[in-house]
């Protein structure tokens, strides 16, 4: 039998039917959903007296728009109420299970599905949000759909796709002490581009992906998107399997033990062709910081702004120009000279209980700088606030001079209160820098939650390995 | 979904790669739970000088007189050329809904982020993808023309035709170009094929029980 890829595999397990050019229907095991994107595909089944096909294959929780202050009052925003109020109404007439605003285990959707083992290794899982590459960190085929899919999903339990490449990212050996999982991502991106997994299903490999935790692969996944692909994805290993074990939604006594042996087969074989490579060595990196506004305009902390005058492609240069331009930046200016004014913790990407962690031992004893206006820490599910504050990490946090607020997606595009102001510099675990994400002429910089804690503290971006 | 045959139209160059959908259309504006009405917020950031909220009088709004699609040439756009990357970011569906409510049914760029892509074809906008080559010869075809620049895709035949009379020939998979053309429901298609998927269902739950909880 001819070699495969970890892909090739997930594909070849899911496909329900295939017309002669490839188009093929793809059987969906998860389906999780948020109040962006379904609302219209809710519609939609209703306008064409269509059922949901398998209701406990979804799984709904609000993001996007919750408030993370004073939960209690509800939502202040009139129009962020109604899509919310609208995504439990949709969830209760199509009997769906749905981890309303006041449950422990809201949270943000991608952190939610593998906290409560809703999302498994050997699963096809979509969602209407690009950042559902996320769940390809345990062997899963994971990716983001739009609103007419969704509703395809709803009513059929499939989804029509044609077969992506396959591309391989290897980082081999081992990253140095304070690179962390965000480090690495946004490293492969300065590399391959943020087009470079166009029309690729990625594959991240090498010692440096395996050293991490699952969560760490995670954060890898998560920006899978922003390299250009829909899907990311890890090969299983022990710690994939010990992450699950005991999880609500994970299969339990015999048919574990099935699971996990299917499990153990979701990596590719070792002879299996990839359409594309690229190996990074890990040894050279360093914790990296964005300038632009696109994410693979990003450099290592001890660098400096480039120049466009240098770039040769005119296109890239314009391109470059431009992003100096809105974000205020001077050619040559060192990445350190870079003030902050705000600072969020949290995300999709970088809102675990480990990125926590991560953040609050750089913040321990210290206090946020003065000219910092605001830091936000906002974890990723109401369980990985419980679990935080059991740790203490709320205590460091606010004794450092952070806020610390209730789960959502929150600052990464600021839907709810929480953005920036017009000209503002933010450190951000989020996973994109695009002009306005944030909040109208807001300056993103992506970084690691221990670079994000270590800017606070400085009042402007510091290495965190000498911090 | 409306069908996609043949077209000419105005086109508008939108000249820089990675263009995002949140560029195409600001989170603010995806709180409402219609399909429709995100036209007048298309580029809502770059086309307004000030901060654009759901429910603004958009007439009353400053406009941006530098912005492309505010440029008296390019007014009744219907298809952009683009650069590398178009529609890169956040999956929102709400991006192609606003190019469509603004008028646009096609988009011409070297490459494009996939989920747009695809999300494009759910809602008869047609994207096409050509080499950089290819397109920065459009970029130039437009900025040399004195008129309005007026070139016209054909889907059947999958041409563009530039008004100097260049024929220019693009790849689309048939199974896309079929749907497009005949303005065909997904949905429908696919439950065509309930038999497939229940026998899919039926040998799966034998092989990997653990995905079909309470089937058993």
């Amino acid at each position: 039998m001819a070699a495969k890829t970890l892909y090739d595999k997930l594909w070849d397990a899911h496909v329900v039917r295939s017309e002669p050019d490839g188009t093929s229907l793809l059987y969906i095991d998860r389906h999780l959903v948020h109040e962006v994107t379904s609302p219209q595909a809710f519609e939609g089944l209703r306008m064409a007296g269509r059922p949901v096909w398998r209701t406990n294959s979804v799984v709904a929780t609000p993001d996007h728009n919750v408030p993370t202050t004073d939960r209690h009052v509800g939502i202040a925003d009139p129009i962020s109420r109604t899509q919310v109020e609208t995504l439990d109404q949709n969830c209760s007439d199509f009997g769906i299970d749905e981890f309303r605003m006041d449950d422990i285990r809201q949270g943000i959707v991608h952190v939610v599905g593998p906290e409560q083992g809703a999302t498994l290794p050997g699963m096809t899982v979509v969602c209407g949000d690009s950042h559902t590459s996320t769940h390809g960190a345990f062997g899963a085929l994971a990716h983001g759909i739009g609103t007419s899919e969704v509703e395809h999903v709803l009513a059929t339990q499939c989804l029509v796709q044609q077969k992506m490449q396959n591309m391989r990212v290897t980082v081999k050996g081992h990253a140095p002490e304070g690179v962390t999982a965000k480090d690495i991502v946004l490293a492969i991106i300065g590399e391959i581009g943020t087009a470079g997994g166009t029309g690729c299903a990625l594959e991240f490999a090498g010692e440096a992906i395996m050293d991490l935790s699952v969560e760490g692969r995670m954060t890898v996944c998560n920006m899978a998107i922003e390299a250009g692909a829909r899907a990311g994805m890890v090969a299983v290993d022990e710690k994939t399997i010990a992450y699950f074990e005991g999880r609500p939604f994970a299969p339990k006594g015999a048919e574990w033990e099935a699971a996990v042996a299917a499990w153990r087969e979701l990596h590719s074989d070792a002879d299996a062709v990839f359409d594309k490579e690229v190996v990074i060595d890990a040894a050279r990196l360093k914790p990296m910081v964005t300038w632009g506004t696109s994410p693979e305009m990003v450099l290592p902390v001890d660098a400096s702004v480039p120049d466009p005058a240098a770039e040769a492609d005119k296109v890239k240069a314009t391109g470059m120009q431009k992003a100096l331009e809105y974000m205020g930046l001077k050619a040559g200016m060192p990445i350190s000279a870079i003030p902050v004014d705000r600072v969020f913790i949290g995300s999709c990407t970088n809102s675990r209980i480990e990125d926590l962690r991560q953040a609050a031992e750089v913040a321990k004893g210290k206090k946020v700088a003065a000219s910092v206006k605001q830091a936000l820490v906002v974890p990723g599910s109401g369980l990985v606030k419980q679990q935080a504050e059991a740790e203490g990490l709320d205590k460091v946090f606010i004794e450092a001079g952070f806020e610390w607020r209730e789960p959502g997606c929150s600052m990464c595009l600021a839907m709810n209160a929480d953005r920036l102001e017009p000209g503002e510099h933010c450190a951000s675990t989020s996973n994109r820098n695009f002009e306005g994400r944030q909040g109208k002429d807001g300056r993103t910089h992506l970084v690691s939650p221990s670079m994000a804690a270590a800017a606070a503290i400085h009042g402007h971006f510091v290495d965190v390995r000498s911090a | 979904m409306d069908k996609f045959t043949q077209l000419t139209g105005v086109a508008a160059p939108m000249d820089r790669p990675n263009v995002d959908t949140d560029a195409i259309i600001p989170k603010q504006f995806l709180k409402s739970i219609k399909r429709s009405g995100f036209g007048p917020n298309l580029f809502d950031e770059w086309r307004y000088l000030d901060h654009g909220e759901p429910g603004m009088d958009n007439s009353k709004r400053p406009i941006n007189p530098d912005f492309v699609l505010n440029l008296p040439r390019y007014a009744g756009t219907q298809i952009l050329l683009a650069r590398d990357n178009f529609g890169c970011g956040s999956s929102r569906e709400h991006a192609p809904w606003a190019l469509l409510d603004f008028g646009i049914r096609a988009v011409i760029a070297p490459s494009f982020a996939d989920i747009f892509y695809n999300n494009c074809f759910k809602n008869g906008i047609l994207p096409i993808r050509l080499d950089a080559a290819t397109v920065q010869k459009l970029f130039e075809a437009e900025a040399a023309s004195e008129q309005p620049w007026q070139p016209t895709i054909d889907l059947q035949a999958k041409t563009i035709t530039t008004p100097e009379g260049e024929v220019i020939a693009f790849e689309v998979d048939d199974t896309r170009r079929h749907n497009l053309l005949n303005g065909l429901d997904d949905i429908g298609l696919t439950l065509q094929h309930v038999d497939d998927i229940r026998a899919y269902e039926q040998r799966r739950a034998t092989e990997a029980p653990w995905l079909f909880p309470g089937r058993g």
